[in-house]
C-alpha cells in the first residue's frame, strides 16, 4: 500500500559503510546506514550512552562504533554490543528500485515515544 | 498442414497424434522455462494437452546460460540446443518460432501473434522471461549498442569482434563480466564500467569483488568501478562512452548488461495482477485461474528470480499442480558461479551479514583464496568463495537443508574433506596427527619436526618460534598451526605474543607496517586479503590504522578511504558532546591580524556560535556549529585567507610560540618566526596521533616546549631540540635530542623526527609512549648520529608533504563531498498527522 513507506532519497546518496540522516520536524534525527554487505538500517541518531550521533560513527560489519565513546551498536537490533548495555530504537527501512523507503508508521511511533 | 511464421515441426492440431488429449495448452515463450515446463508436464501425463509454443526468436529451445561459452568460443550454437526439432515433432508440439505473441484475450481465451494468427487455449502458460534493462542515457539507440540476452546479441558481438577495436561493457555483474571475458578472448580491448564500488556486488562481498577485479585487470581488462555513464556518444554509430566525471572511453561496441527486468507487458495488457513480475501462487497460477506463468517473468511471494535453478523448481511445481498431485513452490535459495574460465567464484544465500550473523573467513594469500561462510544460529545462511570453489555445492547443500553445523564449526571453513574427516574435529588433534616431516610453513619450508624442536629448545611464544625457525614469519597463514603446536607442546605455558592490531588479525602493528612495504600492499582490501584478516571488512580499530599506514607508505599514490576515518577527520571539525562541531582555523605560530579576527567574529555571529575560546595552542576555537553549516563556515573563513587548523586530526595541530627576540627582553632567537616556518613546513601531514610543536625564545620556556612532541628552546648559541613530551593523560617531559646551530638545521631535524615517528609508531600511539617503547637512543641513532639517514627521512617527509598540503576546507566548501553534511531528507510528523486527520 502506498503511503506506508516514505521515499527519503536515492540509495546512491549513502556510500557503502556510510550513513546519512533524516531530519524530523521535532528536532530528532534518524540515521540510515548502508553496510559493506549493502544492507540498509535505520536507527534513531542517538547513542543510548550519551546521545552521540551514531550516523557519524565508523560502520563495520553490521555494527557502528559511536564517535563519542566508542560504544558499538548493532545496526539490526539497536542493542549495545560487548560489555555495554543500552538500546536505541530501530525503524524498518528498505531499498526499492534504487530508492530508500522508510516505514512511516514506525517513524511516527518512534518519534512520538 | 498449417505452417505459420517460421514454425518448424509444426503439427496442425487436427493432425495431432491420437494420444494427445483434447485440452489445449498454449505456451508463450520458447525459452528455458517454457520448454522445461512442457517437459515436466509431458513426463507426468503425455496425453493431457495439445500443445502450441510461441517463441519470439527464430530458434528451437536453447540453453541461454550457455551463451557466454558461445561468445567465448568454447561452444557452438548446436552444442547449446536443449530440444531439437525432433523433440517438438515427437511430442506433437507445434512450435511457432519467430512470431511473438502480441495480445491475450482472456474472455475469448485466445492469443494472437504478430502475424495475426490466433490460437485458442484452455490453459495458457506465460514464460516470457525477462528483458535486458537499458539505461536511459543519450545515445542508447545508436548502432553498436547492444544487450547480452540472446543469440542475436552474440552474433552482433562476434561480428564486432571480427572488426577488432575497443569494447565497453556497461555493468560489472555476472552477465557483463561474461560478455567482457568473451570479447576479450575474441581480441577486443575491453573496458568494464560498473556503477558500484565493487564488481558483482549482488553475488560477492567487497573482498571477493576486489580479488576478482585484480584478476581481470591482470588479464588485460580495464575495470572502472564507481563509473557512472552520462551518455553514449557517436555520429551515426557508437564511438565512445562519456562518464559523469567528464572522461570519455572510446568504443566501437557497447554492451549494456546492467540488469534484467521481468517481461510483463503482455500480462499487464491482459489485466493480470502484476507487481515486479506476474504474480503467481504456489502452483504458478496467476490471478486468472486459466493462466499460469513460470520463470523470470513471475513474482512469487514478493521475489523475482534471474537465475536458472529456481526455474526448474517452479516448473516442477507447475506440472505437479496442473497434471499430478499439487506440491507447491516455496521459493528458492540460489547460488551463483561465474562462467569465466580460470576464475572460480561461487556465492550462495545471504552473505550480507545482519542480525546474529557470524562470519568465518579464511584468506590464503599464497593461493589467492578467499572463503567466507556466514552462520546464523549454527546454520549456514550464506557463502562466498573465491579461488577455490570445490566445496561450494557442499556449503549450498548445508544451507538448503538448514543443518545444524555447530559440531563442525571449527573446521567448516576448510571444506568437506576436513570437516567430515572423522576423528579430526579438534584442530589440535589434527595437528598432533601430522607426521614430523609434514610442512607447516610453506614460505620458509619449515616442517612440523623443526617447529617442535624449536619449541622444545625454549621458544615459548609465537614470536620466539618465528625468530628461531622462521615458521609463520613470512605470510603468516600458518600462524594457527604454529599456535596449535605451541599449545600441544606447552599447554598453559605458552606466552602470549605482542598485542595484535585488533581482533580481526593475528598480526601486530609492526607486522602490518612491515608487510605493507615488503609486499607492496596498496589498498585496505589487499592488506586484509594478504594478511589473512578474519573479518570481511575489519572494524573501527583496524580500518583507521590501515588507512593511515597505507597513506604513510605510499604518499601521493594511495587513495584515502573516507569510511575508514574517524568522524572528525571525515568532517574536518571536532565533534562535541551535543553533536555540533567546533571549528579551529590555523593561526600560523599563534599570529593573527584584524582581517582574520573580523572573519572569525563574523562567523560567530552569522552562525550563532554560542562560544569562542582561546585554545591551549594559541588559536581560536568556534563552538556549536551545526554539521550542515560547516561548508559555509569554511567558505567564509577561506575567504579571509584562513585554512583548516587540523584541530580534529591525527596530524600536526599547533605550533605554540613566545614572542622571542623581536619583543622580549630575554629572547635569544626569533622563536615566533621559527614557529611559523615549522608550521608552514609540517601542516597537513597525517600522523599516527596528534602532534604538537612549540618554540620558546629562551630557557624561561614560555611556550612550554618541554611537554610537546617536538620542542625547541632557543639559546644564545643556537637551538636545543627536545622530543617526546606530553601534557596529556600521563605527563611526560621531553628528552633532549640534540643541539643545533642554525634555524635550517632545526627545521631539518623537525622534519626527520616527524617522519621517523610517522614511519615507526603504531596508530594512536603518541610520541611519548613510542619513545618509551623504542628508547631515545634509537631515535638519536637514527636522527643525530646518522646524518645520511636523517637527510633521507627529511627528504621523505618533504616528498610526502608535496601531496598533503592542500586545505581540506577549501575542497569541501567548493562542493566536493559537500552533500555529506546535508540531511538526506526531512520528515515532518505534524504535517503527516494533520493529513491523517483523525489523530
Amino acid at each position: 500500500m502506498t503511503g506506508d513507506w516514505i521515499d527519503v532519497g536515492a540509495l546512491v546518496e549513502i556510500p557503502l559503510r556510510g550513513a546519512r540522516t533524516i531530519k524530523a520536524a521535532n528536532g530528532e534525527e534518524i540515521a540510515i546506514f548502508r553496510t559493506a554487505g549493502n544492507r540498509l538500517y535505520a536507527l534513531v541518531n542517538r547513542c543510548p550512552h550519551k546521545q552521540g550521533h551514531l550516523s557519524q560513527g565508523i560502520v563495520h560489519g553490521d555494527a557502528v562504533t559511536c564517535p563519542l565513546h566508542n560504544w558499538r551498536i548493532s545496526l539490526s537490533t539497536g542493542e549495545a554490543l560487548g560489555e555495554d548495555e543500552g538500546c536505541v530504537p530501530t525503524i524498518p527501512v528498505r531499498a526499492d528500485a534504487g530508492r530508500i523507503l522508510i516505514s512511516r508508521i514506525a517513524m511516527l511511533a518512534t518519534l512520538a515515544a | 498442414m498449417d505452417f505459420q511464421g517460421t514454425g518448424i515441426g509444426a503439427e496442425n492440431r487436427d493432425d495431432a497424434p491420437d494420444t494427445v488429449g483434447t485440452q489445449r495448452l498454449v505456451v508463450i515463450g520458447n525459452g528455458m522455462a517454457g520448454c522445461r515446463a512442457v517437459e515436466e508436464i509431458l513426463a507426468r501425463d503425455p496425453g493431457r494437452f495439445r500443445i502450441t509454443i510461441f517463441g519470439a526468436e527464430p530458434h528451437v529451445n536453447y540453453n541461454r546460460i550457455m551463451l557466454s561459452p558461445v561468445l567465448a568460443g568454447e561452444k557452438s550454437f548446436d552444442e547449446i540446443v536443449i530440444n531439437d526439432a525432433a523433440w517438438y515433432a515427437d511430442n506433437g508440439i507445434e512450435l511457432v518460432a519467430g512470431d511473438p505473441v502480441a495480445a491475450i484475450d482472456r474472455a475469448a481465451r485466445t492469443v494472437t501473434a504478430n502475424s495475426g494468427r490466433t490460437v485458442g487455449y484452455d490453459r495458457l502458460l506465460i514464460a516470457t522471461g525477462s528483458d535486458p534493462f537499458i539505461i536511459p542515457v543519450p545515445g542508447k539507440d545508436l548502432p553498436g549498442v547492444i544487450s547480452f540476452r540472446d543469440m542475436k546479441d552474440v552474433d552482433a558481438m562476434l561480428a564486432a569482434a571480427d572488426r577488432g577495436g575497443d569494447a565497453v561493457v556497461i555493468g560489472g555483474g555476472l552477465l557483463g563480466l561474461e560478455a567482457a571475458h568473451g570479447l576479450s578472448l575474441r581480441g577486443m580491448k575491453v573496458t568494464v564500467l560498473h556503477l558500484m564500488p565493487t564488481l558483482m556486488e549482488r553475488q560477492l562481498d567487497e573482498a571477493a569483488g576486489w580479488l576478482l577485479k585484480t584478476e581481470l585487470e591482470r588479464r588485460g581488462q580495464t575495470i572502472l568501478t564507481g563509473a557512472d555513464t552520462a551518455a553514449i556518444v557517436g555520429d551515426g554509430k557508437v564511438e565512445g562512452v562519456a562518464l559523469k566525471d567528464g572522461s570519455t572511453i572510446p568504443a566501437s561496441l557497447v554492451v549494456m548488461a546492467v540488469g534484467i527486468r521481468p517481461s510483463t507487458a503482455l500480462a499487464r495488457a491482459a489485466g493480470l495482477a502484476v507487481g515486479r513480475g506476474i504474480q503467481v501462487d504456489d502452483h504458478m497460477v496467476t490471478s486468472d485461474p486459466a493462466i499460469l506463468a513460470v520463470g523470470e517473468c513471475v513474482e512469487h511471494d514478493g521475489q523475482v528470480y534471474g537465475l536458472v535453478a529456481p526455474l526448474w523448481e517452479m516448473c516442477r511445481a507447475l506440472a505437479d499442480g496442473l497434471v499430478a498431485e499439487p506440491s507447491g513452490y516455496r521459493g528458492s535459495v540460489t547460488s551463483t558461479k561465474l562462467k569465466v574460465s580460470g576464475i572460480d567464484v561461487f556465492s550462495a544465500g545471504d552473505f550480507s551479514g545482519g542480525d546474529g550473523a557470524e562470519d568465518i573467513v579464511l584468506r590464503d594469500a599464497a593461493r589467492g583464496i578467499y572463503k567466507r561462510v556466514v552462520l546464523r544460529e549454527d546454520k549456514v545462511v550464506g557463502a562466498v568463495l573465491y579461488g577455490d570453489t570445490a566445496d561450494g555445492s557442499w556449503y549450498f547443500d548445508l544451507l538448503r537443508k538448514g543443518d545444524d553445523v555447530s559440531s563442525i564449526r571449527d573446521l567448516i571453513i576448510f571444506g568437506q574433506a576436513f570437516a567430515q574427516g572423522g576423528g579430526q574435529a579438534d584442530p589440535k588433534a589434527a595437528v598432533a596427527a601430522l607426521s614430523d616431516d609434514a610442512e607447516i610453513c610453506g614460505c620458509n619450508g619449515v616442517s612440523k619436526g623443526k617447529v617442535v624442536a624449536s619449541i622444545q629448545a625454549g621458544a615459548c611464544s609465537l614470536d620466539a618460534v618465528r625468530a628461531t625457525c622462521k615458521a609463520s614469519a613470512s605470510c603468516g597463514s600458518c600462524t594457527g598451526l604454529v599456535e596449535n603446536l605451541l599449545a600441544l607442546a606447552l599447554g598453559d605455558a605458552v606466552e602470549s605474543g605482542p598485542k595484535t592490531i585488533c581482533k580481526c588479525s593475528s598480526f601486530t602493528h609492526d607486522d602490518v607496517r612491515r608487510e605493507i612495504v615488503a609486499q607492496e600492499l596498496r589498498s585496505i582490501p589487499e592488506v586484509m586479503q594478504k594478511l589473512h584478516w578474519t573479518t570481511p571488512d575489519g572494524c573501527s580499530s583496524c580500518r583507521p590504522a590501515l588507512n593511515y599506514y597505507l597513506l604513510c607508505a605510499w604518499p601521493g599514490a594511495y587513495v584515502d578511504d573516507q569510511q575508514s576515518r574517524f568522524v572528525n577527520e571525515r568532517l574536518h571539525a571536532n565533534i562535541q558532546k551535543d553533536g555540533t562541531y567546533s571549528v579551529v582555523p590555523r593561526m600560523w605560530g599563534g599570529l593573527t591580524n584584524p582581517r582574520e579576527l573580523r572573519a572569525i567574529a563574523d562567523v560567530v555571529e552569522k552562525y550563532d556560535a554560542p562560544m569562542v575560546k582561546v585554545t591551549g595552542g594559541q588559536r581560536l576555537d568556534i563552538f556549536g556549529i551545526r554539521k550542515e553549516d560547516l561548508p559555509a563556515v569554511w567558505a567564509d573563513l577561506n575567504a579571509a585567507g584562513m585554512v583548516s587548523g587540523h584541530a580534529y586530526g591525527k596530524a600536526l595541530r599547533t605550533v605554540k610560540t613566545c614572542v622571542g627576540s623581536e619583543w622580549c627582553r630575554f629572547g635569544t632567537q626569533d622563536s615566533t618566526g621559527l614557529g611559523v616556518k615549522a608550521e608552514k613546513m609540517s601542516w597537513g601531514s597525517w600522523m599516527p596521533h596528534k602532534f604538537k610543536i612549540a618554540v620558546s625564545g629562551c630557557p624561561r620556556n614560555c611556550a612550554e616546549a618541554t611537554i610537546k612532541d617536538f620542542g625547541v628552546i632557543c639559546v644564545d648559541s643556537g637551538y636545543e631540540l627536545h622530543v617526546g613530551g606530553n601534557g596529556g593523560i600521563k605527563l611526560r617531559g621531553t628528552d633532549l635530542l640534540c643541539k643545533v646551530a642554525t634555524e635550517q638545521q632545526a627545521l631539518d631535524h623537525i622534519a626527520a623526527f616527524i617522519q621517523l615517528y610517522r614511519e615507526e609508531a603504531w596508530y594512536l600511539e603518541r610520541t611519548a609512549p613510542w619513545i618509551e617503547r623504542v628508547g631515545i637512543d634509537h631515535v638519536r641513532r637514527r636522527i643525530v648520529e646518522d646524518a645520511v639517514g636523517r637527510e633521507a627521512l627529511t627528504a621523505r617527509f618533504l616528498f610526502s608533504q608535496s601531496f598533503s598540503q592542500d586545505d581540506p576546507w577549501a575542497a569541501r566548501a567548493a562542493g566536493k563531498d559537500r552533500e555529506q553534511h546535508a540531511h538526506l531528507g526531512e520528515f515532518r510528523p505534524l504535517e503527516i498527522l494533520a493529513a491523517e486527520g483523525a489523530r
